[in-house]
């Protein structure tokens, strides 16, 4: 039977180091055919806005070319590309988190859900992995 | 499945839900038919001291419904969903368990190897 993971994050963009391991967990079990749910819950939501721009770096003097860094929204269409197929990703925004945050506006391959999803999602999974904002 | 939610960061992002999201969230899955323990610990044992909950002004804004976090532990219980409260994160703080709402019933650490064991998934918030 084919492994699944689910995984609730909480923290927003950047705020701490806990995302970015959620974010290697998460493109680690997609390379070992798992697949995976998400339930980005609270500021976990705004991970996945349209809106966000990389920028030019003055301290550095680089420009926005020269700098090529990713925002959140490229790291989860990332990993959206990583598990569009089998093992498949399937990301979960908890909608009252969104429309608190005005952060519908999102990439494709995300979902509006809530906590009934979140339920549904770690019954049908081998393990549910929770990451909250400590 | 029986999910055990341990709550320990307390008192955040209130101004959001209105509640802890943590035990909002325990609502709405337990509404959604989960079967679901919550445990307090750390700084979240504070949520079952019996506590006024006043409005909150900023200028001319007044959030009129403060986290409830007493009422929050009571319709858990009410819900069917049992409630402990770390015994010794209670007296680590000074807090007697006089001062405590019934829905949390007390447990010893050493009692939580047990619970955790009685759960199949233990999320720790």
């Amino acid at each position: 039977m084919a492994q699944t993971l689910t995984v609730a994050i909480m923290d927003a963009p950047y705020e701490a180091a806990a995302s970015t391991t959620a974010f290697r967990i998460i493109a680690s079990a997609l390379r070992k055919g798992i697949d995976v749910n998400v339930f980005a819950y609270e500021g976990a939501v705004s991970l996945t806005m349209k809106g966000q721009a990389p920028h030019a770096n003055p301290v550095k003097g680089t420009t926005v070319e020269e700098e090529d860094h990713p925002t959140t929204k490229d790291i989860v269409s990332a990993l959206v590309a990583l598990g569009a197929e089998a093992p498949r990703l399937t990301w979960v925004n908890c909608g009252l988190c969104v429309d608190e945050r005005g952060a519908g506006d999102w990439i494709d391959g995300v979902k509006r859900g809530g906590p009934a999803d979140f339920l549904k999602m770690a019954e049908g999974s081998s393990a549910t992995l929770v990451i909250p904002t400590k | 499945m029986r999910i055990l939610n341990i709550v320990e960061s307390a008192y955040r992002a209130t101004l959001e839900e209105q509640d802890d999201t943590v035990l909002w969230l325990s609502r709405a899955l337990r509404n959604a038919g989960a079967d679901l323990t919550v445990l307090l610990r750390g700084n979240a044992v504070s949520y079952a001291v019996q506590q006024a909950c006043p409005t909150l002004s900023l200028g001319a804004l007044t959030i009129q419904h403060p986290a409830q976090p007493n009422d929050d532990l009571a319709k858990l219980r009410a819900k069917g969903a049992a409630v402990f409260v770390v015994q010794e994160d209670l007296d680590d703080r000074g807090i007697d368990k006089q001062r405590c709402v019934e829905a949390a019933q007390p447990v010893r650490r050493a009692e939580i190897a047990t619970l955790l064991e009685e759960h199949d998934q233990i999320w720790h918030w």
